[in-house]
């Protein structure tokens, strides 16, 4: 079956930069990228479009890509539909990939589509899981459906390249390796200016810095059980006695508690922490999507019935204002007797 | 400015049952709304032409019963709305509905001889969760795109679009026309009134088949579509949660500290 597609070749992992840094999720689909790449028997290549990004490309390499492909540009110092898809539309013509893995952050998945149509091959969101079927040259999709209560393996069997979003904190960054060594071949594309047709006015900063949830080991998140923004203060106090990052489910967003970039769950970020401690959060599917790739959950919620138990591997069933502060208590006592 | 706003009927997600044993829908019980996303952008467009005037058209793919989405639709802004209904349009994937959108778009405009300056989708469906759609058919007609905006404003004669980013959000401009993609907005759907409902339930949908319009039906359907489903399942949860209840909190808190201190987590 994969004979009809003997010009195609390479798994591609598209590397999204902006202002000249590479996002974690390119360098994270490095490492399922690498096992496909040696199941099909191809090189896994690394394509990086940006403004100075050359250390990034470095990165790619060291991370586990055989190559990179190279695309540099001021216009590419910030996303934007046109240069990008064009970039993107002119190397997949000259090289032909077999598959292609996007990470699913809104610039992903604002090219994604815009790129698969333009080829005319399918597109699969969200995956959270990929493989590859060696007998019939097919990449497996696997991603959530019907805010998670479903999951669908999907094939892309009579269009090359095959391409898929992929979810930012599914898989993990690999260990960079500084010695490995790959070939990086740089292509110029350039977009006519006034093919660009839409245009950044500004960045504006809500949050002190970027909350990096994708990347926390410990995740102390909130929901409307705290009942009020002001009680996120809880919240705030357990994640810093771990040492972590707070997170937040789509209803305290919605209150307007708390910033969206904090959100958790099927409409936010999926996170992988060694720790997730759940406190007022039912775990609505939305919510638990996010989160069932964490080592550790801990749920505090007064419902002893709330769904976020069955996902949990601790719980207690107690009013969070008086949970926390005594736990705050104990897991600073334990640390210190360390 | 003429303004189109794609919307799709949905079971509602929320209240969604799936059957463990075929793995498909549990559809009795289950009520059909507006794609909540698509609704956000329905009132966006609303507040568009109230500020600069025009006219607001729905659109939708999907079987007859999609009716009732599209009356809710006239009951809370939209001027006009058309529905495609066609078997050949049914398991379609994105690129395969973008298409059957694309040419939809192109007949109602050559039906009323005027051109959308701005087509508004959800930035997705809450059944498929896909977000594909969209810049699929900007794509398809040629549109500029921006995705994943939360507001929509003119200012100063020109179009300012406010669009999430991880540290807070970016603010675009674009010249017309645009195809935008709309994610929850700070204010909430207007409610219909009494008055608004009866006038939309006078109002005349009209439903169009692949017959009705121009569309090449082998890109349509199961067959034109290039993504397949191989199969679904329901995801299964094999933990057992330890379960602390207690009257008083602080022996909660210890057997919690204890279990984590066993199992390495502090």
């Amino acid at each position: 079956m994969s004979s009809r597609f003997t010009d195609y070749k390479n798994l591609w992992v598209f590397i999204e930069t902006e202002e000249g840094k590479a996002k974690n999720v390119g360098f994270e689909l490095l490492t399922p990228g690498r096992q496909l790449a040696d199941k099909m028997g191809e090189k896994l290549v690394a394509v990086v479009v940006g403004h100075q990004v050359e250390e990034e490309a470095k990165k790619a390499i060291a991370y586990g890509a055989d190559e990179v492909l190279l695309v540099e540009g001021e216009e590419y110092y910030n996303y934007n539909t046109d240069a990008f898809t064009y970039a993107l539309e002119q190397l997949v013509k000259k090289y032909q990939p077999t598959s292609v893995l996007i990470g699913a952050t809104n610039n992903g998945r604002d090219m994604g589509p815009r790129l698969a149509c333009r080829l005319k091959t399918g597109l699969t969101a969200d995956c959270t899981g990929l493989d590859y079927d060696e007998e019939a040259g097919n990449m497996i999709w696997t991603r959530p459906a019907f805010g998670g209560n479903l999951m669908a393996m999907i094939l892309c069997p009579d269009n090359r390249p095959q391409m898929g979003t992929v979810r930012p904190g599914v898989f993990k960054r690999g260990k960079m390796e500084e010695k490995r060594e790959g070939t990086i071949i740089r292509e110029e594309i350039h977009l006519p200016k006034e093919q660009i047709r839409v245009t950044l006015l500004e960045r504006v900063k809500e949050v002190a810095e970027a909350v990096n949830l994708e990347e926390a080991d410990v995740i102390v998140a909130g929901g409307r059980g705290l009942g009020s923004a002001d009680n996120f203060s809880y919240v705030r106090e357990l994640a810093e006695v771990f040492g972590g990052v707070v997170g937040a489910s789509r209803a305290a967003v919605e209150a307007g508690w708390i910033p969206h970039a904090h959100q958790v769950g099927q409409t936010g970020k999926t996170v992988a922490p060694k720790l997730y401690i759940a406190c007022g959060i039912s775990g609505a599917i939305q919510h638990s999507a996010g989160i069932t790739g964490s080592d550790t959950i801990i749920a505090i919620n007064k419902d002893k019935d709330a769904p976020i138990f069955e996902i949990a591997d601790y719980g207690i069933v107690g009013d969070l204002k008086q949970v926390i502060p005594e736990l705050i208590k104990e897991v600073k006592k334990r640390k210190e007797n360390e | 400015m003429n303004i189109l706003v794609c919307v799709k009927q949905v079971p509602d997600t929320t209240e969604i049952r799936i059957d463990p044993v075929t793995n498909t829908l549990i559809r009795a019980g289950v009520p059909s709304i507006v794609n909540t996303f698509d609704a956000y952008a329905l009132e966006v467009a609303a507040r568009l032409k109230e500020a600069v005037g025009g006219k607001v058209t729905v659109l939708s793919m999907g079987p007859e019963q999609a009716k009732n989405a599209l009356k809710e639709c006239l009951a809370v802004g939209a001027d006009e709305a058309y529905l495609f209904s066609d078997r050949v349009f049914g398991g379609s994937d994105t690129l395969a509905t973008s298409y059957v959108l694309s040419c939809a778009i192109r007949a109602v405009e050559e039906r009323t001889g005027e051109k959308f300056d701005l087509i508004l989708c959800g930035k997705q469906a809450i059944d498929g969760d896909t977000g594909q759609v969209g810049p699929e058919i900007a794509e398809y007609l040629g549109y500029a795109q921006i995705t994943y905006a939360s507001n929509v404003v003119m200012e100063e004669g020109k179009l300012k679009v406010t669009r999430e980013s991880d540290e807070g959000y970016d603010s675009f401009t674009g010249e017309l026309p645009l195809l935008i993609t709309i994610v929850k907005t700070d204010f909430e759907p207007r409610y219909p009134t009494i008055k608004s409902k009866m006038a939309a339930k006078k109002k005349e949908i009209p439903t169009l088949t692949s017959a009705d319009i121009e569309i090449d039906t082998t890109r349509c359907g199961l067959k034109g579509s290039p993504t397949k489903v191989k199969k679904t399942y329901t995801p299964v949860r094999e933990k057992v949660c330890v379960k602390i209840e207690e009257e008083d909190t602080k022996t909660a808190v210890l057997k919690l500290a204890d279990l984590l201190t066993d199992s390495k987590v502090i």
